[in-house]
């Protein structure tokens, strides 16, 4: 009786069912229509960007010339006969980029480790949203501290060091030092929480295998959790690299923007704060110039994004 | 199975039909909502239009003649102007709020160079040609007259802790080139000599080492990219030197005299501080030889308003 009547009831629903069948086919239809669109502005606005980078730092290029730009070391875009070598800054923000990946990973890796593996969860309750509390100061807010607090100290050790020195142009504490601890501390959020959620991932047997054989546990950390959450490390290091090479607010606070070698105790300019600094006042050919720069730094970008995606798909075939 | 399948269909119907009831529910009580807001705005507009159309009626009764009487030389055309790169910021300041106030005149400023701008009004190109430096004599004989609208003063700052309150031109030149390295060195303590600047295409930096004769062979230490950076540092590092704007001093730092001439408004004026400099909006044949927009801007700069203006882009109003 019971199986008898909701045969009927469905019955009766057939007509409605097919013609809201339809009504449910377009909704979907429009659902993907408005999808399309929105992952189409984000496909336009990249190739949009890489277009206008292209066109808008090309013609620098041809008019000075691809050398006397990238390998000339003289920058005098304002001078009667101009020059626009960027070596330096080039140099600057690899060297930069590379001291603060050296200070800031192992500090973001073991701060994971230790949120990850060794922290008792009181203690990781209140260093984790410290963590991603850093995360969320803007950057002008490092570079005011580190204006206010590293550059004076950083006088201090440059006048000691520098006592006797002919040659040393003092600074008053902007310096690439300055800049690349400002940079350290600001990748640290990246590669803490990247790292940690990868060693989190590494399955638990794997662990228990490890602490079974009777290997202790910061050995099995080390032997065994981080070899395995490699690929996610890598992103992690990766990320930061591009953070640090992307930011600008916060060092053209702190590093002085003379172009110089990059030296520790030399004020420096990076390819970020070159095209903020200058970019007010540049016009005709020196604006051209400072676009060329964003092109560079656009290639940087893009080559960090590329190594990227090759870790992540190495990662994923490792996982299979 | 089939069941589940059918009450699951269902179930999913049911969701769309309220989904639908609900955003056609919405539309139409929101179509009605609109178009009673619509005529009410409709009804309030037309209402405020028509009072304030008669107030404007009133208003320009009331003031079309003395209107008349004040600008019967007819403010409309064109003015053109090239020149100084320095006085771009001053030049398009009087050209928006000339503009403006006088809706009917265009004022448009290129900006090649002083030289440039006085051979362009000479050779009748443009009206105005602006000039941040004072007229060559040849320039003068050609022609070209000399209307200084405003001065461009710089002022030398260094911390509070500094000793030294005096410099000469020389030394100056000596410290920007990096040839002086420590302030013993002109009489001050032992302590380093931190350069602050501006960066390259600021004009302030562009006068500063133009005055100087030191263009493109400065050594800074610091290149700055704003007034405001440039007083903080110098503010808070000791054996720090940097250059501003006159007017944007204040007791953060002290104002260096030079060769002797403390850098204030009167010695400026009076011609007797080196880091200062005319900006000068030449014509062809004096003032009242052009035509009646010129004379107007020329009015409009000497006016309250017009000094007002060019106090605002921080510079000095000449005597």
């Amino acid at each position: 009786m019971n199986g008898h009547g909701k045969e009927e009831m469905s019955k009766d629903n057939t007509n409605s069912l097919t013609s809201n069948s339809r009504q449910i086919k377009r909704i979907e239809g429009i659902a993907q229509a408005i999808f399309t669109i929105c992952a189409f502005f984000a496909v336009l606005a990249v190739v949009s960007i890489t277009l206008y980078m292209i066109v808008n730092g090309m013609p620098a290029i041809f008019q000075v010339g691809i050398k006397d730009i990238l390998f000339s070391t003289v920058w005098k875009p304002t001078a009667s006969e101009p020059s626009f070598g960027i070596l330096y800054v080039i140099l600057t923000s690899i060297v930069g980029t590379i001291m603060a990946i050296i200070l800031g990973v192992p500090l973001g890796l073991f701060t994971a480790i230790f949120l990850a593996e060794v922290a008792p969860k009181k203690l990781a309750a209140i260093v984790k949203p410290a963590v991603e509390l850093l995360a969320g100061i803007p950057s002008v807010i490092y570079g005011l501290l580190g204006l206010m607090i590293l550059n004076p100290l950083m006088y201090q050790w440059e006048k000691a060091l520098f006592r006797d020195s002919d040659t040393h142009q003092f600074t008053g504490g902007a310096n690439l030092i300055s800049a690349v601890l400002v940079l350290a501390i600001m990748i640290l959020p990246t590669v803490i929480n990247i790292s940690e959620s990868a060693l989190k991932a590494v399955s638990p047997q794997l662990k228990a295998s490890s602490l079974a054989l009777g290997a202790s546990h910061i050995q099995t950390i080390f032997k065994v959790m981080i070899p395995a959450a490699k690929s996610g490390i890598m992103t992690a290091i990766v990320l930061g690299v591009g953070r640090a090479i992307g930011e600008a607010m916060a060092i053209s606070l702190v590093s002085g923007s003379s172009v110089n070698l990059p030296l520790p105790f030399n004020s420096v300019r990076f390819l970020t704060t070159a095209i903020v600094s200058e970019m007010g006042y540049a016009s005709g050919l020196h604006r051209q110039v400072l676009f060329t720069i964003g092109l560079v730094l656009f290639v940087f970008i893009m080559l960090i994004n590329i190594t990227l995606n090759v870790i992540l798909k190495k990662g994923e075939k490792e996982d299979d | 199975m089939k069941k589940n399948k059918v009450t699951k269909m269902m179930a999913a119907l049911g969701v769309a039909a309220l989904m639908l009831g609900s955003l056609t529910g919405c539309g139409s009580s929101n179509d009605t909502a609109a178009q009673a807001t619509q005529q009410d705005a409709a009804e309030t507009t037309t209402e405020d239009t028509t009072a304030e159309a008669e107030a404007a009626a009133e208003t320009t009764e009331e003031t079309e003649q003395p209107a008349e009487e004040t600008t019967d030389k007819a403010v409309s055309g064109t003015i053109t102007m090239a020149g100084s790169t320095s006085m771009e910021k001053l030049a398009n300041a009087v050209a928006e709020s000339f503009m403006a106030k006088y809706p009917d005149v265009t004022v448009t400023a290129e900006f090649t160079g002083s030289s440039a701008g006085v051979e362009a009004v000479l050779g009748g190109s443009v009206d105005i040609g602006n000039s941040s430096r004072n007229l060559k004599d040849e320039e003068k004989a050609a022609g070209a007259v000399e209307n200084i609208v405003a001065i461009d003063g710089i002022a030398v700052v260094t911390d509070k802790e500094n000793t030294v309150t005096d410099l000469t031109t020389d030394q100056l030149v000596g410290i920007y080139k990096g040839e002086i390295k420590n302030w013993s060195e002109v009489g001050g303590t032992d302590e380093a000599i931190v350069v602050v600047g501006r960066e390259a295409g600021s004009g302030t930096r562009g006068a500063f080492e133009e005055l100087l004769g030191i263009e493109d062979s400065c050594a800074y230490a610091n290149e700055l990219d704003s007034t405001g950076a440039v007083m903080a540092k110098v503010a808070s590092t000791p054996g720090a030197i940097g250059y501003v704007s006159l007017d944007v001093v204040d007791d953060t730092v002290i104002s260096l005299s030079l060769d002797g001439v403390a850098a204030t408004e009167e010695n400026i004026k009076a011609g007797d501080y080196t880091l200062s400099r005319p900006f000068v909006m030449a014509t062809n044949g004096e003032i009242s030889a052009q035509s009646d927009t010129v004379q107007e801007l020329f009015t409009y700069l000497q006016s309250d308003e017009g000094k007002e203006l060019i106090k605002s882009v921080g510079l000095i109003i000449p005597d």
